[in-house]
């Protein structure tokens, strides 16, 4: 039991150097780059109470949570599993602003299962969120801000998904589909189980259009020629599901004049938090990676729970899926190695190095450890009554 | 037939791989090496954008859920095990049939309380006897599951059963059909995004295999 009181929780690990100093380079620049367009950062707290933390949830969100007893109030206490819920109860309650609103975060959560970045129970989530503006221009900025961030990181070659829960919600509305049979149809779409739809829209009668278009949504995914087949499939849909496909359709053209380079892949059964999102559904995908890097949506009215709708979308990721990514060694200037000695011209030469905001460590008494043991790449020698740097 | 993009497939041995080469030639991809002889775990093919890597059957969604594999076969009852969660699963591939049921000596009492339940498919089985309002106690086994009733370490068991010879040489029967049970292509997620035409091209090319 000794040996192994060293070992991490599964699933829960930490950065150490020199990783931890590129990641911090990292977020550094990443809140900058928010800061640049004008989202303002925010430090919602580590624990909140369940009911809060959860006012949205009809996913697993409540599955995903740690929590525990509040010895002070008696209430059940949650640590935050996802980041975004907490910024859409600052949007609705302390900030109350009428003007749009712009946050950015960046923090650690916590689940009590890995919910696909990896297996990594801790991420360190990053992300903006656009609050109080409803329309393309604003879902546009969201994904620009997803791109760029992705860029910083060194993210190469990637792919975008787009969908839309519009569509799936606009026909189970039309086909006036249970909770529970709109809950069985939504888990054999996220698989695109096709033979099990079939016999699902048998099992509840259907009606042959409604049907049609339930199982005919399970194969539109691919390149933009999706949408002319889906245009074709949804002819007699209700406005909702027309409407879901011009949002679609707008950003397809986007995308093509100004990043003709991305490949975009339209899925339109892709319902990822379908529970949570009202409108366009993103993500970003990379080759021989199995599972997403950052993803977002809009989810428009997640503040009702806290006394206030608005319009909201917004993106994250994880550092530590990033970090895998642009990782390069620092580039900034060597460590400078500095002698073990009482020397007042010492001491002021080392104040004055840190002030330029070069890294100066100085040896202890004793110590056998030499510059390059140290990993410094110069050091501090006294010639002719002066300290200079010298290479080490 | 040409594949555009490097593919990777995932299959099991023994059944399941005799019954999918049939299906997969119609798709123009034939193995290089017979990986009953072979031991090789990597098969080329003749494509040499196709390779086969061959894998305990429970093991498929795994490979393919984390994108170690694009495509792969996996029987319905390891993907009810697994949860099928990070995948798609868009074919019947109606190979590998089977039916997953709950047997147990004739005349066993299915009304007990608390019913003990051998079996190497808890979730199935859990969710099966939840559905029918039953609180059930569940060992989980590896193996020989049939042999569990006679001597007393359960009251019955959940089990895959073809053609319930193994059942009858042990004195055990069919008592309820909990589902059938068939093979199913299951793709990566991020697979089927970025290597869209060629996926689609296996599946359509499967699909038609299948029909005929």
């Amino acid at each position: 039991m000794h040996d192994e009181r060293w070992l991490l929780p599964e699933g829960i690990d930490e950065v150490l150097p020199p990783e931890a100093d590129y990641l911090e380079g990292l977020r550094r620049e990443l809140i900058d780059l928010y800061r640049s367009w004008g989202y303002e950062l925010v430090f919602p707290p580590f624990i909140e109470f369940t009911e809060s933390l959860l006012a949205n949830d009809g996913g697993d969100l409540d599955l995903r949570t740690f929590k525990l007893t509040d010895q002070l109030s008696g209430r059940t206490l949650g640590i935050r599993a996802d980041i975004t819920p907490q910024t859409a109860r600052i949007d609705a309650h302390p900030l109350k602003r009428e003007r749009p609103s712009r946050l950015c975060y960046v923090g650690m959560v916590l689940q009590t299962r890995s919910s696909g970045f990896a297996a990594n129970r801790a991420p360190i989530q990053v992300g903006a969120e656009l609050y109080g503006h409803s329309g393309v221009e604003s879902d546009l900025e969201v994904l620009r801000l997803m791109l760029e961030t992705l860029e910083r990181a060194g993210v190469g070659e990637l792919y975008l998904d787009l969908g839309h829960v519009g569509i799936f919600r606009g026909l189970a509305r039309e086909a006036g589909l249970s909770p529970d049979q709109e809950q069985a149809l939504f888990d054999a779409l996220q698989r695109k189980a096709v033979p099990e739809l079939e016999g699902l829209v048998q099992a509840f009668r259907l009606p042959a259009a409604e049907a049609r278009m339930l199982v005919g949504l399970a194969e539109l995914s691919g390149e933009e020629e999706v949408l002319a087949r889906a245009r074709a499939l949804f002819r007699d849909a209700s406005a909702e599901v027309r409407a879901a496909l011009d949002t679609l359709e707008t950003k397809a053209r986007y995308f093509a004049a100004h990043h003709p380079g991305l490949p975009l892949h339209f899925d339109l059964a892709e319902l990822r938090g379908y529970h949570y999102h009202t409108g366009v559904v993103f993500s970003a995908y990379l080759p021989g990676l199995g599972q997403e890097i950052a993803r977002g949506g809009r989810y428009d009215g997640a503040g009702a729970a806290f006394g206030r709708g608005r319009p909201a979308c917004g993106f994250s990721s994880d550092l530590k899926t990033l970090l895998g990514f642009g990782y390069r060694e620092a580039t900034e200037k060597a460590l400078i190695f500095a002698p073990s000695e009482e020397d007042e011209g010492l001491r002021e030469q080392v104040r004055q190095l840190r002030a330029d905001g070069r890294r100066v460590v100085c040896a202890l008494p004793g110590q056998k450890a030499g510059p390059a043991d140290m990993g410094c790449g110069e050091l501090l020698r006294k010639q002719d009554g002066d300290w200079v740097l010298r290479p080490a | 037939m040409t594949f555009d993009t490097p593919i990777t497939i995932a299959l099991s041995k023994g059944r399941i791989f005799k019954q999918t080469l049939p299906l997969l030639a119609h798709a123009g991809i034939e193995p290089l090496d017979d990986p009953e002889t072979s031991r090789k775990l990597i098969l080329d093919t003749n494509h040499p954008q196709v390779k086969l890597v061959i894998i305990r059957a429970s093991d498929v969604p795994t490979y393919v859920q984390w994108g170690a594999a694009d495509i792969g076969v996996a029987g319905k009852d390891v993907l009810l095990e697994h949860g099928g969660d990070g995948l798609y699963e868009p074919l019947d591939l109606k190979i590998a049939c089977c039916a997953l049921w709950v047997a147990g000596q004739p005349g066993a009492d299915l009304k007990r309380r608390r019913l003990r339940i051998a079996t190497k498919y808890v979730r199935s089985a859990q969710q099966h006897f939840a559905a029918k309002g039953q609180q059930v106690e569940i060992i989980k086994l590896y193996g020989s599951m049939e042999l569990a009733p006679i001597v007393g370490l359960s009251d019955l068991i959940v089990d895959l059963v073809e053609s319930g010879n193994t059942l009858k040489a042990n004195g055990l029967v069919k008592l309820e059909h909990i589902c059938d049970i068939s093979s199913r292509l299951v793709v990566n997620k991020a697979s089927w995004k970025m290597k869209h035409g060629t996926v689609i091209q296996v599946l359509e090319a499967l699909r038609e295999a299948v029909e005929n």
